[in-house]
């Protein structure tokens, strides 16, 4: 664990044995997680970026789970730790937001009722009274308006919009360090969206919440992200800070999600750049580089997997998991055109 | 981008309110949802007109009412000229072969208890169009077509992934060679590296097909990429309408403007600068 690390994932690997053979979700992740910094780890369904983050919570607990590695916070392992020595780290330490804020919520009680709870749960100290004027004061701060009267409503009386700000209330209920949100805006407006950002934001400004971020949209990163790893078959691809990966991207994967973005403020192609084919199946993943398949630059090398490491002299921390040489990279995403987003290279 | 000649489709006045309804024996009628309220647009032949806007501004409810799934309360649709709107069910169904329709989520509008070939096939077998021997080589056509293979003609949809289920839905639509189809949400349920190969099989459907295309989606980057015009809903009325490029760079009406400036920029520092600006307001 690195100096300065609250959170901290070594070789985090985690398999589950299914009716098809045994499935490895998450196959050997490591990150570092500083106080004050927003994580995003991007991928699509089936790059393990869900499981890594309920893995740290222990969620993925079951007896078909195989879970490897280590995740540490502030020193102390969480992985092996008792089912009531977590239950003292979610909320508490990490709080964490759900992708569905249909869902996230028991329809039966009040949203107020549920964030007492929330916070009796952990500090029986707390009358009624005080937790449901906390609860007020966390609606009211996270941009609910007339929290006084809305604590009593019941969730299918919110919008999605604040259905998913109230879970992010909830989730801060406590203060933790570490706030997980995975695709916290995925199922919302874009103007609402945009709201959810700015609180997230916020959040990890004024209060130094540090922020793992889970995402399939890059648009949202780069409005959020300090850091971001990219995940593809279980596995990190690429990590670095928000402006290597769109300035300076290494792997062809993270070419293929930069180009396949629509952006409104240049003129549009004539065809949208895709990355043909689909991921692979993580039942039975060939050797080697598991995107090889779907990219166009595979050679003989590939059919042996990278390790994921520093390939560029003056940038330490941005590193990748593909076999093709800096310089020939950069020759190839000057004949793919946009993608590095046409930035100096550097 | 006005086109020559009369549209393919023309949309007057399209209005569709739903009633709220209360009573135990007798319902009374207390009021209304205004899912459309007074819309009106017209698709020339062999473009695309892309509807953009919120979730519950109407943009489904439009499409279903123009296809006439939806009875509309009031208003006119003029396909090739004809009135369809009120048509009854026997009168529209020679038309429903020129209006197709693609779903959101392809988890959902494919009969799970159904082959891949049959799905893809039914409505050549319903119209009459072709059967037996024909009809699976037609259907083994449609499915190359639309990138998918011959192999996968008797299998179930949950053998298939999220981006090749709706490969089967397109192919679907497009069986019947429509002038029309409606395309609802048609990659928001899909992972971004697969939305782009379906945005590019729709195109290239279109040019191939000569097919006209009503595209509904919230993500406005998609619409532009692939529609002639745009027009932009909220609460149930058209706020603004236009070619794709002037309604995305020079937006004329304020909810547009709001929706454009929601869109997250791709771009680190572009977004810094505009959160930046958006600060010192």
């Amino acid at each position: 664990m690195s100096p300065g690390a609250l959170l901290s994932a070594r070789d985090l690997r985690v398999g589950f044995a299914t009716e098809g053979g045994q499935l490895q979700a998450v196959d050997g992740v490591s990150f570092d997680l500083a106080a004050g910094e927003v994580l995003a780890i991007v991928g699509e369904s089936g790059s393990g970026k869900s499981v890594t983050a309920q893995t740290i919570l222990g969620l993925t607990r079951s007896p078909n789970a195989r879970i490897e590695g280590s995740v540490q916070l502030g020193g102390v392992e969480l992985l092996d730790a008792s089912d009531s020595a977590l239950r003292q780290v979610r909320g508490e330490r990490i709080g964490m937001v759900f992708q569905d804020p249909m869902t996230s919520f028991n329809p039966v009680y009040r949203l107020g009722s549920q964030i007492v709870e929330a916070i009796r749960a952990h500090r029986g100290d707390v009358s009624k009274a005080e937790g449901r004027a906390r609860a007020v004061e966390l609606l009211d701060s996270v941009g609910i308006p007339d929290a006084e009267r809305r604590v009593d409503d019941y969730p299918h009386e919110f919008s999605g919009g604040m259905r998913q700000r109230a879970m992010i209330a909830m989730a801060l209920a406590l203060e933790p360090e570490v706030l997980i949100a995975d695709e916290p805006t995925t199922a919302l407006d874009v103007t609402i969206q945009a709201q959810v950002l700015r609180l997230l934001e916020r959040l990890n400004r004024e209060r130094g919440v540090a922020t793992i971020l889970i995402t399939h949209d890059l648009g949202v990163v780069a409005e959020v992200a300090d850091r971001v790893m990219v995940m593809y078959a279980g596995r990190v691809v690429e990590e670095g800070t928000l402006d290597e990966i769109f300035y300076d991207p290494q792997h062809p994967y993270t070419w293929g999600l930069l180009g396949s973005l629509t952006r409104l403020d240049r003129p549009r192609p004539k065809r949208l750049p895709q990355i043909s084919g689909a991921p692979p199946s993580l039942l039975s993943l060939p050797p080697g580089c598991s995107f090889r398949a779907r990219c166009p630059h595979e050679f003989a090398k590939c059919a042996e997997m990278p390790p994921l490491e520093a390939r560029l002299p003056d940038a330490p921390s941005h590193c990748d998991r593909c076999w093709l040489s800096p310089e020939r990279k950069r020759e190839l995403r000057q004949v793919e055109g946009q993608i590095g987003l046409g930035a100096p290279a550097r | 981008m006005t086109g020559g000649g009369e549209p393919l489709v023309e949309v007057t006045d399209l209005v569709k309110h739903f009633p709220i309804k209360k009573g135990l024996l007798i319902d009374r009628e207390v009021d209304q949802v205004r899912a459309v309220d007074g819309v009106s647009f017209s698709v020339p032949r062999g473009q695309t007109l892309g509807l953009v806007g919120e979730s519950g501004s109407g943009k489904s409810t439009v499409c279903r009412a123009m296809l006439q799934l939806l009875a509309p309360t009031s208003g006119s649709v003029r396909f090739e000229g004809q009135e369809i709107a009120g048509l009854s069910r026997r009168q529209l169904r020679p038309l429903r072969r020129e209006m197709q329709m693609i779903f959101q989520d392809p988890y959902a509008s494919l009969n799970p208890r159904k082959r891949v070939g049959q799905i893809v096939g039914d409505p050549l077998r319903l119209q009459g169009v072709a059967s037996g021997a024909e009809l699976r080589k037609q259907v083994r056509e449609l499915l190359d077509r639309v990138g998918l293979a011959a192999e996968h003609y008797d299998r179930y949809p949950h053998e298939f992934s999220g981006g090749q289920r709706q490969r089967i839905g397109i192919a679907r639509a497009i069986a019947l060679k429509p002038k029309l189809v409606v395309a609802d949400e048609p990659v928001s349920a899909l992972d971004v590296s697969i939305q782009a190969q379906i945005v590019n099989l729709l195109d290239d459907l279109q040019d191939e097909l000569g097919l006209t295309y009503v595209f509904v989606a919230h993500d406005i980057g998609v619409v532009r990429h692939i529609s002639d015009r745009i027009a932009v809903m909220h609460h149930g009325k058209i706020v603004e309408q236009g070619s794709a490029d002037q309604v995305c760079e020079r937006p004329s009406d304020d909810y547009t403007k709001k929706l454009l400036a929601a869109v997250p920029v791709p771009d680190p520092r572009e977004s810094r600068e505009r959160r930046a600006a958006a600060g010192n307001v």
